[in-house]
């Protein structure tokens, strides 16, 4: 049936052998593979309409595929489905440095797109950790946020219109170049649904101008409560930081063997807090923020004096993840939010999971706004560590429900947080959900069996894990 | 003062789902006069009210949807903080539920960010009856579709708002107001010049005969140095004219208002009139009879959009109509959560 595709993309377009599929099978979350049906790459916009006229007409399931550094498995093939990469699409059509805006396809990097707007003294604000590699459209659909959300915001706040295909390969256009358009605020819903109402062909992003001054403080801790203590005091006294990061001991130990920057390694937390703006309101916020932190009780605290040292400072932030990386043959990155006051109690309970599971964990913090990144440590090859690591960062979201917060702040759901996604919304919600896909996609063809879980999953899920002595789903039978 | 008739709104929605009884949803009615005028029981939301959780060094809010608009500014200034988005009170009464189901944001819009911008999660009835809770109280949230955003704005079309959690930021420390002498076209390219610098711009107004400029934020006072116009004393009471649209340009005479939305770097549009401008250049107020498709047909050549924003023929198409792939679109999402099209009918076109 797949070669059905030659007739309306070119040959080279279209992978249909095991081999040549293999390199699609999975995403950033490798645990999950699955080699799809096809693998298509088409050029135009038109062979992307003919893709999905194709799988409407035959209820062939689509994925779609930027980078593939989704860390939740949202790209992750369906069997018999065609795997759509957007990886073609990947020209930068307009910087336009007057209304500061950049119009491109999906398929352009995240970086990229500052680097284009850099002679003009521009950039584009959300920054996710994969930005040298992660796509703008990838972006969109799992609303990616980085280390600077707390002052600017999300991908849903950094986007003005979407160009976008439906399943039967209607052409829409969501938004519009000025800052409003008529009716749903359909920008928002397609920002962050994870490939499942339609296929993001074209983003205008905002830009914003680059700031005049930037300084990094970084600020040692001999507890990370007190670390958390001073996040509220910073907040509390009315700054926003543009970036406010925490590490925890194995963190810092960590990123500190890998790239060598001069971490205090026996500190049991590390605050690194960017303020940026005027050189005056700059300054006059590095003291404020200084004073802060003494009196949370950092032991230590440092002002990067250049533009070398302020990198040097977040480089042994953003290279966490692969730092941790190396302690261990596998790592499983978790994503929940909480209301940052619970921060002490969660990290104890993470820690007595930790022994529970008998597996350890690193902890990354977007500490401005509540999203935490435990890092699960353990080994694929030893039977049953996957499985317990699973299980392990399923305890984690549970728990950050549990106070208030959120499964997941910037990954998405994907293919790995279906059961959780049970414990945080309700039967109607989910039913809500559903009938929010079914007026895009009522075949459940685009991305099918992500991001949303059936009601009986969630009844499977629920007889296993029984939340606070409540059954859920109640309404459901058990099998 | 606080009450939860949850279970009262509840049960109305309920029977009117049963009955099929078109409803009116009505909070504080200072915004009555917008979208299309519509008929049904009233269902009154503004006793629904009180501050549920506000945590300042959480930065975030969340209240009933009747909670008097004022009584969160007065709440969240006690703490030195603000809902960002300067929004529009349009009377006294006004609720935080009808600001959000309304979407209006105020002068530090192109700035700071819109009504949706700050919205974090809510909690809603659907058209069935259904209490249903989406996003949340922290920041980064992304489990599930973004519901709550698509809430503002869609004039209870899709859900009555119970709750809402909005993030807030602190007041800034410092506030100065610029004038500086204009005419429309060169005002709307100092908006862009202005905006594409480091200066902490926080709103920009043409209003017929000047352009102001509002700066905010920390140690401003070199930021004001570089802009070369005159501190104007009055700025405070200007932005909040402008807001609550009390200008003499709102209130004299009776032609309708018109609300365009359009790319920011446009010049003067193909319509007779003298408008305001705000929002760096995004947004214009224009008072005109000129028939509806005239003015439509104008900002939509530019890629804008116009909104008939009070006064004129309230029954016809208030708002710009859709394209066809949208207006389906639009239908089966109000399907979806009112399949009896019980909630604000016809409110945003002769359909939805």
């Amino acid at each position: 049936m797949f070669s059905q595709l030659y007739r309306f993309l070119p040959k080279d377009s279209v992978l249909l052998s095991d081999e040549a599929v293999r390199p699609y099978e999975c995403d950033g979350l490798s645990a999950y593979t699955q080699r799809p049906g096809a693998v298509v790459l088409p050029n135009t916009l038109e062979e992307v309409r003919k893709v999905l006229q194709f799988c409407h007409r035959r209820k062939i399931p689509v994925v779609a595929r930027g980078a593939g550094t989704s860390l939740s498995g949202g790209a992750l093939p369906h069997k018999e489905g065609i795997l759509l990469s957007l990886a073609k699409f990947n020209r930068i059509l307009k910087i336009d440095p007057i209304s500061r805006t950049a119009q491109v396809e999906p398929g352009v990097r995240n970086l990229a797109i500052s680097q284009a707007a850099a002679p003009f003294g521009l950039y584009y604000a959300p920054d996710p950790s994969s930005q040298i590699a992660c796509t703008i459209g990838g972006n969109v659909a799992e609303n990616a946020g980085g280390v600077h959300c707390l002052k600017y915001g999300l991908t849903v706040h950094n986007i003005l219109e979407l160009k976008v295909f439906t399943i039967d390969g209607e052409w829409l256009t969501i938004g519009s170049q000025a800052l409003d358009s008529p009716g749903y605020d359909l920008l928002a819903l397609m920002t962050g649904s994870e490939g499942l109402l339609g296929i993001i062909m074209e983003v205008t992003v905002k830009l914003l101008p680059k700031p005049e001054q930037v300084q990094v403080l970084l600020a040692a801790f001999d507890d990370i409560t007190k670390a958390g203590t001073a996040v509220a005091d910073i907040i509390a006294a009315g700054i926003i930081p543009a970036g406010l990061e925490m590490m925890d001991n194995a963190a810092l130990r960590a990123a500190e063997e890998f790239v060598k920057v001069g971490y205090p390694v026996e500190a049991q937390a590390i605050l690194l807090c960017e303020i940026d703006g005027n050189t005056e309101a700059v300054n006059k916020q590095v003291a404020q923020v200084t004073t802060l932190l003494e009196h949370a009780g950092a032991q230590e605290i440092r002002l990067a004096e250049n533009e070398q040292q302020r990198l040097q400072f977040w480089a042994g932030r953003k290279s966490a993840f692969p730092a941790v990386g190396r302690l261990s043959p596998d790592y499983y990155c978790m994503d929940g939010t909480i209301p940052r006051k619970h921060l002490a109690t969660v990290l104890e309970r993470i820690s007595e999971l930790s022994k529970t599971y008998g597996l350890r964990v690193a902890n990354v913090f977007h500490a401005g706004d509540g999203n935490l990144h435990p890092l699960i440590l353990f080994d694929a090859n030893q039977p049953g560590e996957l499985q317990r690591a699973e299980e392990f960062g399923g305890k984690i979201l549970e728990l950050c429900v549990e106070v208030g917060g959120t499964i997941t702040g910037e990954h998405g759901v994907g293919m790995e947080k279906l059961n959780q996604m049970c414990v945080q919304f309700n039967a109607a919600e989910l039913t809500q959900f559903h009938a929010v896909k079914t007026a895009f996609d009522p075949d459940r063809l685009l991305n099918p069996e992500k991001a949303i879980p059936t009601l009986h999953r969630c009844a499977e899920f629920g007889a296993m894990h029984v939340h606070h002595g409540q059954l859920r789903f109640p309404e459901l039978e058990r099998f | 003062m606080t009450s939860d008739i949850t279970l009262t709104l509840q049960e109305t929605i309920q029977h009117a789902a049963a009955t099929r009884t078109s409803l009116k949803i009505v909070g504080g009615n200072t915004k009555a006069f917008y979208g299309r005028l519509i008929q049904g029981q009233i269902l009154n939301v503004a006793d629904h009210r009180g501050v549920i959780n506000y945590e300042p060094s959480e930065l975030v809010i969340t209240a009933r949807a009747g909670t008097p608009l004022q009584d969160i500014s007065e709440t969240l200034a006690t703490h030195g903080q603000c809902l960002p988005f300067e929004p529009p009170y349009f009377g006294t009464a006004a609720t935080l539920g009808g600001t959000i189901a309304c979407g209006f944001s105020g002068p530090s819009r192109p700035y700071l960010g819109a009504a949706r911008d700050f919205v974090l999660g809510v909690k809603c009835i659907n058209g069935k009856g259904e209490i249903l809770r989406f996003g949340g109280q922290v920041m980064k949230n992304v489990a599930g579709y973004d519901i709550s955003r698509l809430m503002v704005g869609a004039l209870g079309t899709l859900g009555v708002l119970l709750e809402i959690s909005c993030k807030v930021l602190p007041r800034p420390a410092e506030e100065t107001t610029l004038v500086l002498p204009a005419t429309l076209t060169p005002a709307i390219q100092q908006m862009m010049y202005w905006g594409n610098q480091t200066v902490p711009l926080t709103a920009s107004c043409y209003d017929g005969d000047k352009l102001l400029l509002r700066l905010s934020g920390t140690s401003i006072q070199s930021a004001v140095q570089k802009i070369p116009g005159d501190v104007w004393p009055a700025g405070d009471s200007f932005w909040e004219e402008l807001r609550e649209h009390r200008l003499p340009f709102f209130t004299r005479g009776s032609l309708p208002l018109w609300r365009l939305s359009v790319p920011p770097m446009i010049p003067r549009l193909k319509l007779p009139g003298n408008p305001i401008v705000e929002w760096g250049g995004a947004l214009r107020w224009l008072r005109s009879e000129l028939p509806a498709d005239t003015i439509r047909t104008a900002v939509t050549e530019v890629g804008g959009h116009a909104t008939l924003f009070r006064g004129g023929n309230r029954r016809g198409d208030v708002f710009q109509p859709l394209p066809a792939p949208l207006l389906k679109l639009h239908r089966r999402l109000k399907e979806q959560f009112d399949p009896h099209g019980i909630l604000n009918p016809q409110k945003l076109t002769d359909q939805i």
